[in-house]
This record gives C-alpha cells, structure tokens and sequence, in this order.
C-alpha cells in the first residue's frame, strides 16, 4: 500500500499541516519506509483476538455529577495568541 | 565531606535530618553546579529564585520538627512535559512557545507536597518523540559521559530520549533527581544511556494530569535517579490516585523503599529468548549473562521462558503511538495557546501554524496517524496493532505463570554521536527495541545501570514486572544494583 504523492497531500490536509509541493515526494519516501517496516505486523495471527481497550484491568469510575470546576476565563485565555472581549479570536470564517 | 551534590536523594535526606547541612545549601550547591553545566543544554527554564524559596521553606518546616515528607528539601529537575504553574512549559516544541500553565500537574503537585525543591524545567524530545534528545526546538542535550575509544572519541553524545535533560542532569550532578515519562522507553533508555536508574511505573501509578500528552494509552511519568533506593522514595512521592484523570490506579500508594530487603532467594526470573536478537552486539550479550549470573548468585531461580510476540511490539507501537499522538497534537491550533502563524483563511492558519510549530519528526508521526486512523485504513493498520497489542499483553500474562520478574538488557547500544542516526527515522526507533514491549503491556519496568561498554560507555539491565509489581520490581533492583557495583561516573 505504497503512499503516492496525492495520498500524502491528503494526508496532510486530514492532519492540517501545510506541506509544499517540492516537498511531497521526498515525504512520501519516507512514510512509504516506515509503512513498509510496519507491514511485518501482517505475520501476526490475530483471527479471533480482541483488540486492546484497556491497558490495565480496571473498572471505569463514575464521579458525581455535580459542577467541580468553572469560573477560570482569564486562566483559560491568558496564553491564548490573540484573546479579545474574554473570546479566542480566529481568522473570519464568513465572509 | 564528599560534595553536596555527590549525595544521593537518601544520604543527603540524612543529612538534613541530622543537621549536617540545610536545604538552602543543598539547593545552593546545585544552583550553582547548574550554571557551570549550562554547556550540557540541559535546562531549557531554570528557576533559581523558585528554587531556593522552596529550599528555605523546607528549613523553616525542619526547624519546627514538621518535615513535609521524605523529599523534603531535595532538589529536582522537572522534564518540560510537566505543566509547572507560572513556569515556562514547553514540551520542547516551538509551538508552544512561551506557555506558561495556570495550573500545575497532578504529579509535580505531590512533589512538591513531600517539600521537594524545583531547580528547573529541562531538555526532552520534542512531545516526548525521539530517542536522542535531538528533536527539542531547544537543540540536543549532551550527555555528561564521554567515549574512551571508537567512532565516537571526542564527540559530544546524546543523552537518550525523550527525557534526555532529565538523565544528563541527574548524571551530571545537576539535580539529585528528576522527573521523566516514558511511552516507549523515554526513562529507561536515557538512565541507560547516562548510567543511572530510570523507572517507569505500571500505567495508572502516576496521575496523567497536567502531563502534556504524546500516547494517552502509553504515556507514564516516573523518577531518573542515581540509585535504586532513590527511586522507590522518589516513586512513593509522585505516585497518587487522582479523579483527575479516568485512567488513574483506586489504591494506596506503598512505600516502596521498604520492598529494598536485599533478599531475592527463591525469586523466579524470567529469561526471554526472544531478546536474543540478531545484530545486537556481544557486550550486550555478555552483561546479560553477568546480570542473570548475579542474580542466581543472589539466590534467584533462574527461569527460561518466550514472549513470541516480542518483535512485533515496536511496529506495532509505531501505529498506537502515533494515531494517539496525531489526535493529542489536534489541540495545537494557533487558537487557544501557543505560536500562531497567520495564514489566507482559518484552515490555512492552522496548516501554517503547524508546519511551522512542529518539527519534522513530530509532523511524520502527527502524519502516520492520521493516515492509519483515515476512512479505509483504521481496520488496516489501527486496529490490527491493537490486536498484536493484545497477544503482547498475553505474551507476558502467560509468562508470569513461572516467573516474578523479567531480566533483559535495556537498550541495543550504548549511547552514539550526535548527528548519527539522524537519517534513518528506524534505526532511531530500534534504540526502544528492548524497552516497548513493556510499555505495549503497561507493565512496570526499571533500567539499572550495570556496566560499560567496550568505549567506557554505560549499559543498562532492565528488568519488568507484572501490573503494580513495583516492590517486587524494586527488590530485584535493589539485588541487581548492589552486584553490580556500578560506580563509573562521568
């Protein structure tokens, strides 16, 4: 399942990194190698076995469903790039 | 007297308890150990002032009587994947460039409780990905220890990675420990690599909270340290059930410094022959050997025993690990913290930002994620490595049935040049080939350092226990340490 350089842009779309044109087909190498080393894991026999969901056997825990945090808007924004008014700000979506 | 900063976390918490010196000059000695090591990039915020408030904290609670806990007074690194309230955090990326958290995560949060004392924030592999600590946006940490002969004669070497800063400090004596976390091997093969203790806990010990994440599924914080007895005092202070975070262990936290009893007789440890691989070199061979040698002498019974799916664990774990990663790394955004690069459009924005934010290993494995978590492939490739996940898991479940612990070596090689291995991102992944099995399984794991090689560079033993076996992990250390004697220093 080699990668070609359409698959690798599209790649990068899906993952939002801006990749330029030039450097498509040296990326696309490069995954195509480590895709193909992974590719051993197709000896593995594993008809029949369930695929991990939980690293540890533990039983999943249910809090109380009572509010435990909130109020923190200046902490939340402070390290925000651009705040504005107590909001996130991004580039206009709607023209 | 020898050196404060010679002292290991146990002989200098004596030390203070006994009165023979305070924790301010403790913390002072390290300071200033910190400042003529900076050639070591070691730190990437250093936090002196922070440093040595806490230290005269710590003195004003032992003059009372009222020591907080067994860390009182102790200094310590912190790698920069731990947010650290109104402390630069990095995780060794651009793009987070200049996040400086409101908050301060879960496990240096109990640090700090048992009185420890923050010297700084230090070097990693950028989001914890990479095995050199070539990765960081800060540029690579050196590792303090030097080769005697070979290729690598008067070049700088890497430390090991990701928690590269955290093993050269510790090595270096410009910490008494430091925190470090482990997804693949990020603890274990830097504490082999700079011939110190590097432990990671069984997944679920040590809270997640606060810990920028690479690999939720894998990711796991644990102590480096120069001895064994350090790091079950170290463990004992960072472990902790948190609410926090949904994959956190419901139980009491031992104190694992009491499992050091020295005695090991009747012990069974494991031998896997899978970890005879071909092309590792004969050194590695021969010290496992030595390692299995010394702990029959000690009493242990020595057990033959297979994990089939040994070599199928690092393919695997370069699946899981970057398709965790890739929805992880979805946070950084230009939006809420961090770099921002402006861009035509919103999306142009957030391709931008993070072309420019990420490294290129970072964007290789944000990139084998996503395509492995895309439409068509996920059964493919994501799935298909959590079933190998499972038969791995199986492997070692089987295996407890005739052995407690499990004795292999940690890494493939001692530590290399910097600059090598750069080209070829497998040869950089096979540096973890010893230490992801472990890691796939969330089983408790520890380095200790053994020997060294042929070019007087350190090797580690590693050894692996069943889920939440860290005492008996620890005693077996414990043994291994005390035979080998290790007392090569940089």
């Amino acid at each position: 399942m080699a990668l070609d350089t359409d698959t690798v842009r599209r790649i990068a779309r899906l993952a939002r990194i801006h990749v330029d044109d030039a450097e498509l087909a040296p990326l696309a190498d490069e995954l195509n190698n480590i895709l193909g080393w992974i590719e051993q894991l197709d000896e593995v026999d594993t008809d029949g076995v369930a695929p991990m969901t939980s690293v540890v056997e533990m039983v999943q825990r249910l809090r109380a469903d009572v509010m435990n945090d909130g109020d923190l808007q200046e902490d939340v924004l402070a390290n925000a790039p651009d705040p504005a008014d107590g909001f996130f700000t991004a580039p206009k979506v709607v023209e | 007297m020898s050196a404060l900063t010679d002292l290991s976390i146990a002989r200098a918490g004596d030390g203070l308890d006994k009165g023979e010196f305070t924790a301010r000059e403790l913390t002072d000695a390290y300071l200033s150990a910190m400042e003529k090591g900076r050639a070591l990039n070691v730190y990437t915020a250093e936090t002196p002032d922070r440093a040595q408030a806490m230290a005269d904290a710590s003195d004003a609670r032992r003059a009372k009587g009222d020591a907080a806990g067994l860390l009182d007074g102790i200094p310590l690194a912190i790698k920069d994947l731990f947010c650290t309230e109104g402390v630069l955090s990095t995780a060794g990326s651009h793009i987070l460039d200049g996040f400086i958290p409101h908050y301060e995560s879960t496990v240096t949060r109990n640090l700090w409780d048992a009185g420890a004392v923050m010297l700084g924030k230090v070097n990693m592999d950028e989001f914890a990905m990479g095995s050199a600590n070539i990765t960081s946006h800060h540029g690579p940490t050196i590792n303090p220890w030097k080769a005697s002969s070979g290729d690598a004669v008067g070049k700088d070497l890497v430390p090991g990675g990701s928690s590269g800063g955290s093993a050269s400090a510790v090595a270096a004596r410009i910490a008494a420990g430091a925190t470090g976390t482990d997804t693949g091997g990020s603890i274990r093969q830097p504490g082999a690599f700079c011939g110190i203790v590097g432990m990671k806990p069984t997944y679920g010990r040590c809270s997640r909270w606060g810990i920028i994440a690479f690999a939720s599924s894998l990711d796991q914080a644990g102590p480096l340290t120069r001895t064994v007895e350090d790091s079950a005092l170290m463990l004992s202070a960072m472990a902790s059930y948190d609410p926090k975070d949904s994959t956190s262990f419901d139980q009491a936290v031992p104190d694992y410094a009491a499992a050091l009893t020295g005695d090991i007789k009747g012990l069974r440890v494991g031998v896997p022959a899978e970890y005879r691989m071909d092309g590792t070199p004969p050194e590695i061979e021969v010290l496992w050997l030595q390692g299995i040698d010394w702990l029959r002498d000690a009493g242990a019974e020595i057990v033959d025993i297979s994990l089939p799916h040994t070599k199928y664990a690092l393919p695997a774990y370069y699946i899981v690990a970057p398709a965790e990663a890739s929805s992880n790394l979805a946070r950084y955004d230009g939006v809420r913290y961090g770099l921002r690069v402006e861009g035509e459009d919103l999306t142009d924005t957030y391709e931008r930002t993070r072309a420019e934010g990420f490294g290129a290993e970072v964007q290789r494995r944000v990139m084998i994620g996503t395509y492995v978590l895309s439409a068509g492939y996920y059964d493919a490739y994501y799935l298909k490595a959590q079933r190998v996940r499972t038969r791995i898991a199986d492997d070692f479940r089987a295996a407890w049935n005739s052995c407690d612990v499990i004795l292999t070596p940690t890494t493939p090689n001692a530590a290399f040049a910097i600059g090598e291995k750069m080209d070829d991102p497998i040869a950089m992944y096979l540096n973890d080939i010893f230490t992801v099995p472990a890691s796939m399984a969330g089983l408790p794991a520890i380095s200790v350092p053994a020997g060294l090689s042929g070019d007087g560079l350190p090797l580690g033993l590693h050894l692996i226990a069943p889920a939440f076996g860290e005492e008996t992990l620890f005693r077996a250390a414990g043994v291994l340490e005390a035979a080998a004697a290790f007392d090569a220093r940089p």
